[in-house]
C-alpha cells in the first residue's frame, strides 16, 4: 500500500464522511418513507429507492433516510414526511418518482415547500 | 449506492461470550434474504458499555437500542424494523417497574448521564477498519502533532490539560514525559501498560477493543514528544481479543505508514510491538513490568532510578496505562483548554469505571471527574437489585478502599478518593449490598493480594500473609480483640515498609474496613455474630417449622443428608451433619412451595 503523507488523511476522512455521519446523527433533514403494508403495496420501496439514489447523484450527505410505519391515510400511499431541522414537519402523499425528484430539488435543496403535493403541515397530536 | 441504515452489532468480550458472532452472521443472512443488502449494513463495534443487556445491537440513524437478542429474534427484526421501519417493542430496553420500553439510547440513564472522551467511538466504529477510524477524525491529532507543533509545545498543552495517570496513582502525565524527554540517552522507549489485573476491572481491554487506533495515536503522539524510536504494548494474553485487534490495528497504521520508519513522509520513526505477559498482577508495576518484558521474572525493584532515567535495558522509558493514552489525541486535537474546563480544580477529564457486583446495571461507565458516588451507582447503575440496601463500593480493587453509604455524595476525584482511604485506582467499581460481610470481603482482597505477592519483599510476603491468619480467626470467631489492634498495626506497618505499590495497597480494603465497619470487626470478635449472616463458623442454618409444607426439595439438594423428613411434614436439619453450603436455603427461597422455611442464624440467637 501507498504510504500516507501530510494531508492525506484528511482525503480518506472525507471519502468515508457519508458512513461517519450516517453514525454521527448529525443531519439537516430527515425524509422517512412511510412503509406500511399500505404503503409498500402502493410502491414506496421504489420512492425509497429513487431518493436514495438522487441523493446520492446530487452528492447531498446531510439529509438521513428513514422508514416507518403506516401513516394512517393509506389512501394517499405511497407517502413521505420531510423535516427540515428547525421547521414543522411536512407530509407529502401520492407519490411518484417524478414527483420525488422534484420534492428533492424544491423542497430539501432550495428549502421551498412544493405545495401541490403537501398533505399536511405539522403533527398529529399525541398524549 | 450508500446504505441508508448501519446496524452496530456489539462485539466486545460480553457481547460475544453471549453468541453476537452469530447473531451478525444471521443478521446478514435475512438482510440478503429480504433484498435489503444495499441498503442495510451490519458493522462488528465494540464494547457499547452495556453489558449487563448484551448482545447489544444499535441502529444507526436514530439510535434504537436493542438489548438481550438472540437469534431466533432476527427474522422478526429484519422484517419489522429494516424491511417495514417499524421498531420492534420487545427487544427494547425496559427499565424496571412497569415502565414502557425505551427506544432511544439517550432515554436510557445508563447511557444519558455518561460523557464520553476517551470511549466516544465505542459502539459506533468497526475496530478492525482503520478507515472508519479516521472518518471519525483519527490520526488527525497525530498529524497536528507531527506537521504544526515541536515536541516541547506538545508536552506543555498536556501539562496545561491537567491529565494525571489513569493507572491509579494520578501522577501527572506531561511531567512524566518531560522527565523522560530531559533524561539524557539517544534511544528512548514508550510503554503502554495494558496488564490490567484487578478482579471485575475491564476498562482497557475494551478501550483496546474497541478503538485500538485512539491507542496507538496517542502512543505516537507520546512518541514525537518525548523522541523515542520504539515502543511496547504490554497486554496480558487472558485478553485475546484485545490482543487479535491491537495487532491488526499494528499492522494496518504501518501499511498507511503511520507507524514504521519516515511517518507521514516526515524524517519522525517509531516503531510499536505488542508483548504478552503471562497475566501476574504485580506485572502492573513498572519495575517489575520492565523486568518482564526484559525477559526476567516479573519482580519490582526499589526507585529510584525511575524509568524515565534508566528503564527498558537501562534506557529512559515512560510507561502510561492504556486510558491515559487514549486521552492524549483528545487533547491534543481540541487543546488543553477545552479538556480542562471537565473535571475537578486538581482531576480533569472524565474517568472511566467497570461497574460491577450487586448492581442493576453492570457494564462500563466514562463520566466527569467530579461526579458522585450515588450519581454512578443509582442514576447510571439504576441501584441494587432485589430490594436489597447498599452498603459499601470497593473502588480501586484490592489496592483500594471500601467506602460506606455515608460516603456516597462523596465527589469522585483522586484527592477526595485518597483523603477518605481509598483510591482511584485503574477504576475498578464493586458494589456490595446488606448480604455482603466486610471482614470476609477484606480476606478476600488479601488473600488475592497474598496470592500475587512476588515474595521479594519480607512486609508484603509475610506481613500479608499474618493478617490473613488474624482476619480467619476473626471470621472464625476465635479472635480477641488485642487481633484487632495487631491487625491494625501490621496494616499500617506494611502499608508505609512495603517495597512497592501492590504491598503498600494492600491493606487498604482492611484499613478502609476497620475505619468505617469496625462494628462489624467487633460483633465478629465479641459477639460471635456475622450481622450478614455470612462468616460460615458463626452461623447456623434451622427450619420453621410453621412455614414448612414438607415439599422435600431441600431434601433433594442437600450434600450430606443433613435434612430428613417425611413428604408434607416439617423437615428435620441435623446441625451435625450440616457443612452450611446455602442450597437448602437457596432452594427454599426461590423454588420451594413454602419459601423461606430455611433461615440463618447468627451469635446469640444461634
Amino acid at each position: 500500500m501507498k504510504k500516507l503523507k501530510v494531508g492525506d488523511l484528511k482525503k480518506i476522512r472525507d471519502k468515508v464522511q457519508k458512513t461517519t455521519n450516517l453514525r454521527k446523527s448529525q443531519s439537516r433533514a430527515v425524509i422517512t418513507v412511510h412503509m406500511g403494508t399500505c404503503g409498500i403495496a402502493a410502491g414506496s420501496r421504489q420512492i425509497l429507492t429513487r431518493i436514495m439514489a438522487i441523493l446520492e447523484k446530487k452528492k447531498i450527505d446531510d439529509v438521513l433516510v428513514t422508514t416507518s410505519g403506516c401513516a394512517g391515510f393509506c389512501s394517499r400511499e405511497p407517502m413521505i414526511t420531510v423535516e427540515v431541522k428547525g421547521e414543522p414537519p411536512v407530509k407529502y402523499g401520492d407519490l411518484t418518482e417524478q414527483r420525488i425528484d422534484k420534492i428533492i430539488s424544491q423542497h430539501i435543496i432550495q428549502g421551498n415547500l412544493v405545495k401541490e403535493f403537501v398533505l399536511a403541515l405539522g403533527s398529529e397530536r399525541t398524549y | 449506492m450508500e446504505h441508508r441504515l448501519h446496524l452496530l452489532v456489539c462485539a466486545g468480550t460480553g457481547c460475544v461470550a453471549n453468541r453476537s458472532f452469530q447473531i451478525k452472521q444471521k443478521l446478514e443472512q435475512e438482510i440478503i434474504k429480504n433484498g435489503l443488502q444495499d441498503e442495510v449494513k451490519v458493522i462488528s463495534t465494540g464494547c457499547q458499555g452495556f453489558c449487563e443487556r448484551g448482545p447489544v445491537v444499535i441502529v444507526k440513524p436514530g439510535d434504537i437500542f436493542y438489548q438481550q437478542v438472540k437469534e431466533t429474534d432476527i427474522p422478526l427484526l429484519v422484517e419489522e424494523h429494516l424491511l417495514k421501519g417499524r421498531p420492534v417493542k420487545k427487544l427494547m430496553y425496559k427499565p424496571s417497574g412497569k415502565e414502557p420500553p425505551v427506544q432511544k439510547m439517550m432515554d436510557i440513564g445508563f447511557f444519558k448521564h455518561q460523557r464520553l472522551i476517551v470511549l466516544k467511538n465505542r459502539g459506533r466504529l468497526d475496530p478492525e477498519n482503520i478507515d472508519e477510524y479516521i472518518g471519525f477524525d483519527g490520526y488527525l491529532a497525530m498529524e497536528k502533532a507531527l506537521a504544526t507543533m515541536t515536541p516541547e509545545q506538545i508536552i506543555e498543552e498536556i501539562k496545561k490539560s491537567g491529565l494525571r495517570g489513569r493507572g491509579g496513582a494520578g501522577f501527572p502525565t506531561g511531567l512524566k514525559w518531560e522527565f523522560c524527554r530531559k533524561a539524557k540517552g539517544n534511544l528512548k522507549y514508550l510503554v503502554c501498560n495494558a496488564d490490567e489485573g484487578d478482579p471485575g476491572a475491564f476498562m482497557d481491554r475494551s478501550i483496546l477493543e474497541s478503538d485500538p487506533h485512539l491507542v496507538l495515536e496517542g502512543i505516537i503522539i507520546g512518541a514525537i514528544a518525548i523522541g523515542a524510536s520504539k515502543g511496547f504494548i504490554y497486554v496480558r494474553s487472558e485478553y485475546p481479543l484485545a490482543v487479535k485487534r491491537v495487532k491488526i490495528a499494528i499492522e494496518q497504521a504501518q501499511d498507511y505508514g503511520l507507524l514504521g520508519d519516515n511517518i507521514l513522509g516526515t524524517d519522525f520513526s517509531f516503531s510499536l510491538d505488542v508483548i504478552q505477559g503471562a497475566g501476574a498482577f504485580v506485572c502492573g508495576e513498572e519495575t517489575a513490568l520492565i523486568a518482564s518484558i526484559q525477559g526476567q521474572v516479573g519482580r519490582p525493584r526499589p526507585r529510584p532510578p525511575y524509568p524515565a532515567e534508566s528503564g527498558l535495558w537501562g534506557n529512559p522509558t515512560n510507561i502510561n496505562n492504556v486510558e491515559t493514552w487514549a486521552n492524549i489525541p483528545g487533547i491534543i486535537q481540541k487543546g488543553s483548554q477545552w479538556y480542562s474546563s471537565i473535571g475537578t480544580e486538581n482531576s480533569k477529564g472524565t474517568k472511566i469505571f467497570s461497574l460491577v457486583g450487586k448492581i442493576n446495571n453492570t457494564g462500563l461507565v466514562e463520566v466527569p471527574m467530579g461526579i458522585t458516588l450515588r450519581e454512578i451507582i443509582y442514576e447510571i447503575g439504576g441501584g441494587i437489585p432485589n430490594k436489597k440496601e447498599f452498603k459499601a463500593v470497593q473502588t480501586g480493587g484490592p489496592s483500594g478502599g471500601c467506602l460506606p453509604k455515608q460516603m456516597l455524595d462523596l465527589s469522585i476525584d483522586y484527592d477526595s478518593l485518597t483523603k477518605a482511604g481509598s483510591i482511584m485506582g485503574s477504576g475498578g467499581m464493586i458494589v456490595m449490598d446488606e448480604d455482603t460481610c466486610m471482614v470476609d470481603l477484606a480476606k478476600y482482597f488479601l488473600k488475592f493480594t497474598v496470592e500475587e505477592s512476588c515474595g521479594k519483599c519480607t512486609p508484603c510476603r509475610v506481613g500479608t500473609r499474618n493478617m490473613v491468619d488474624i482476619l480467619e480467626k476473626i471470621c472464625s470467631g476465635q479472635a480477641t480483640l488485642d487481633d484487632l489492634d495487631k491487625l491494625e498495626f501490621l496494616a499500617k506497618t506494611v502499608k508505609s515498609t512495603a517495597l512497592c505499590g501492590l504491598g503498600q495497597t494492600a491493606p487498604n480494603p482492611v484499613l478502609t474496613t476497620l475505619r468505617y465497619f469496625r462494628d462489624e470487626y467487633i460483633s465478629h470478635i465479641v459477639d460471635k455474630y456475622c450481622p450478614a449472616l455470612v462468616c460460615r463458623d458463626l452461623i447456623e442454618f434451622y427450619v420453621i417449622p410453621e412455614k414448612c409444607t414438607g415439599c422435600q426439595r431441600c431434601v433433594s439438594v442437600c450434600p450430606t443428608g443433613a435434612i430428613t423428613g417425611p413428604r408434607s411434614q416439617p423437615h428435620n436439619l441435623d446441625k451435625d451433619k450440616c457443612i452450611k453450603c446455602r442450597a437448602c436455603y437457596e432452594i427454599c427461597r426461590f423454588d420451594a412451595i413454602a419459601g423461606d422455611a430455611i433461615r440463618i442464624k447468627s451469635g446469640e440467637e444461634a
